[in-house]
């Protein structure tokens, strides 16, 4: 009896504007040049407040945090293709998306400077908070994706992750239950090469990352993350697909992480300066920019007034953040569960007599 | 009324809840068809269907993680973890956000969920399927620990369980599944968490255990019961640790002896006498004596009652407490 091939697997790339700010016509989904001006002022804004943000954080003003340079194109586009409706489970590198769907800025600067209110979400902003143990916040994404289609929403939930988190168990144990029950959530892997220091080739012996999600019956593509319209238009394909019921899909946005693993690395030590120029040539926000001077719609005067802008915004933002009232020492003790235990009241009377 | 043992206290809760509430969900392996390897959810799918009683696939971070998302979503999942033994590789998800959730968003999100579990040893089983390492549970905060020994308790405690706005592990005692049978109302009634419960009193010492050992523990007492007026009580859950009801006993009797089944260091008793020390040291007439499994590894079950704490083991320790 001869042997035979009973599967066969393909991993697609997807891009459509390349780093001189060219398209490719065909592929380009329906963007008005209004909003796509929209998404280079939210990449723009993101860019500035992280570079920000960097900035307090050597001044002792913020605490450690991972700085999302370079991932704009991911987060911007992402963003753009969904509902108010949908929700966005990130791990610790989305400030970008996560005030794009409605979290102000100050919310993100009161976390990092300490202070867990900065996480007190309202409702609507659909954002679950910044999960740090990696992968573990996708199986969240599933069970919550899960609970939408239980209850008949047509929510879809978009789970963020690295390329180190597809090493970990949860994100294999995540794509399973999310594919044997058909859940609609959308996994945005954002492949940036580095897991602090250990490349991608040092990861996986898998020459893909979207090939891991064929195991799992998941859709699946790779895609230039750089490439605001690739990502836009892949994102809003897997969310229109999980909300008609068709399930999960897997997106390795394939990108490069501009700054630091966080502010306590030093990249430098393990990237060498050659390689870094290579891909600040690459850099997502330059390629729109170019895009919309082609297109006659951005010159240097809108970019300076851009500029001033986010960064007037940012100010603003900063000093709310620093001029909240000091968390109260009872907190600690007043959300570990509904309602304070009597040995939790003790062990509070102790820090509040003694502390 | 009905005589049930604990596992059909378990499964009547189960079925009950999930009738009066559209939001709670069983999950776990093994529990759809076959009803679970004890036979807890028996019958609960034919009942709800496979969207309320889920089997899922083989493992067990997945059961708990998921369990998160379907919590924040709006649902109150009750999931099964077959065995103690398999609860560890979702350690990470219990303490690193199912206890977390509240906290970290400052009481805007929570994870209102049920991890029921079988715990405790003496059942002439594999390895990793005698594991009693409630302590571990108590430790993480912002988790609750409930801990029944009698089928009406856990009837009470399961529904209080599942109505609580935040996560409970739910270790029940495997060895005495089918041990006891006892009235078991068919109404619905809860019992607090956080409550230990008197189960007779008594003027001569405070005896103190829960879960498995109660059993062995309740013989023991009623074996040195025409000799001494032995106050016990079955604590129900470990996390919140009712330590009033047990320092207002031990003010009582100024003796004490604690038993349970787990390691000893670290344990649930040494947390106990900590606090007896603190707000009852005077009112103590003999040191406070444990009764405990060892800091070793639950051996398989040749050996098995020598790790747990016999009925000897623990009259021996009463004794001892009594005639210091």
């Amino acid at each position: 009896m001869p042997e035979k091939i009973i599967q066969n697997f393909e991993v697609r790339y997807a891009e459509i504007l390349d780093k001189e700010g060219r398209i490719d016509k065909a592929l380009m989904p329906k963007i008005s040049l209004s909003t796509i001006k929209k998404m280079y002022e939210a990449m723009i804004l993101g860019r500035l407040f992280d570079a920000r943000m960097f900035r307090l954080q050597r001044q002792g003003r913020l605490g450690t945090f991972a700085p999302s340079k370079g991932h704009e194109a991911i987060q911007v586009g992402a963003a753009f293709a969904l509902k108010k409706e949908d929700w966005v489970v990130p791990y610790f590198r989305e400030h970008v998306i996560t005030h794009l769907r409605g979290v102000p800025i100050e919310n993100i600067l009161q976390y990092y400077a300490g202070d867990e209110r900065g996480h007190s979400y309202k409702k609507g902003w659909n954002v679950l908070p910044v999960c740090i143990p990696v992968s573990t916040q996708l199986l969240h994404a599933v069970g919550l994706a899960w609970a939408f289609k239980k209850q008949r929403k047509k929510a879809v939930v978009l789970a963020f992750l690295g390329d180190g988190a597809t090493s970990a168990g949860d994100f294999h144990e995540a794509l399973n239950f999310s594919s044997v029950f058909n859940v609609p959530v959308v996994f945005i892997c954002e492949n940036n090469q580095y897991a602090i220091s250990v490349p991608v080739q040092k990861q996986t012996a898998s020459t893909t990352l979207s090939q891991k999600a064929i195991a799992y019956a998941i859709p699946s593509v790779k895609l230039d993350g750089n490439d605001l319209f690739a990502v836009y238009k892949e994102v809003k394909k897997a969310i229109e697909g999980a909300r008609k019921g068709l399930g999960p899909s897997f997106l390795e946005c394939f990108t490069y992480r501009l700054s630091d693993h966080t502010t306590s690395d030093d990249a430098s030590k393990y990237r060498s300066k050659k390689e870094v120029t290579f891909w600040e040539s690459r850099d997502p926000i330059i390629r729109v920019r170019t895009y919309l001077e082609h297109h006659k719609v951005w010159n240097k005067n809108k970019e300076g007034i851009l500029y001033k802008a986010c960064e007037k915004k940012i100010d603003t933002a900063v000093k709310k953040a620093e001029h909240v009232s000091p968390p109260n020492a009872e907190d600690i003790f007043k959300y570990t569960f509904k309602a304070l235990t009597q040995e939790l009241q003790e062990e509070m009377e102790d820090l509040k007599k003694n502390g | 009324m009905a005589k049930l043992t604990i596992i059909e206290a378990v499964n009547l809760a189960l079925k009950q809840e999930m009738k009066k509430d559209k939001t709670v969900l069983v999950l776990g392996e093994d529990i759809g068809i076959d009803g679970g390897v004890f036979r807890a959810t028996e019958g609960l799918l034919k009942k709800f269907g496979e969207e309320r009683v889920i089997d899922t696939p083989l493992s067990e971070s997945g059961i708990i993680g998921t369990s998160i998302g379907l919590a924040l979503g709006g649902f109150k999942p009750v999931a099964e973890i077959q065995f103690d033994g398999f609860l560890y590789p979702a350690l990470d998800q219990l303490i690193s956000h199912a206890a977390r959730f509240r906290t970290r968003s400052r009481g805007t999100l929570s994870c209102p969920l049920v991890v029921r579990a079988p715990y405790s040893g003496g059942i002439r089983a594999l390895e990793h399927h005698s594991e009693s390492m409630e302590a571990l549970f108590r430790h993480i905060p912002g988790l609750k620990v409930v801990i029944p020994s009698t089928p009406y308790d856990t009837k009470g405690l399961l529904l209080s369980a599942i109505r609580d706005p935040d996560p409970v592990i739910f270790l029940e005692p495997k060895r005495i599944y089918r041990a006891i049978r006892e009235d078991v109302p068919e109404k619905e009634y809860t019992l607090p968490l956080g409550k230990a419960n008197i189960v007779h009193d008594g003027s001569d010492i405070t005896v103190v255990s829960y879960g498995s050992s109660m059993h062995e523990t309740k013989k023991a007492v009623a074996e040195l019961a025409s000799d001494f007026s032995i106050e016990l009580l079955d604590l129900r859950t470990i996390s919140p640790l009712d330590d009033e009801t047990v320092v207002a006993s031990v003010k009582k009797t100024g003796r004490c002896a604690i038993v349970h089944e787990g390691p000893r260091s670290c344990g649930v008793a040494a947390e106990l006498i900590s606090r007896i020390n603190e707000k009852a040291l005077l009112s103590l007439e003999a040191p406070i004596v444990r009764v405990t499994g060892f800091d070793t590894i639950m051996p398989l079950y040749k050996l098995e009652w020598n790790y747990l704490p016999t009925v000897e083991r623990i009259k021996k320790g009463i004794l001892q407490a009594l005639s210091f």
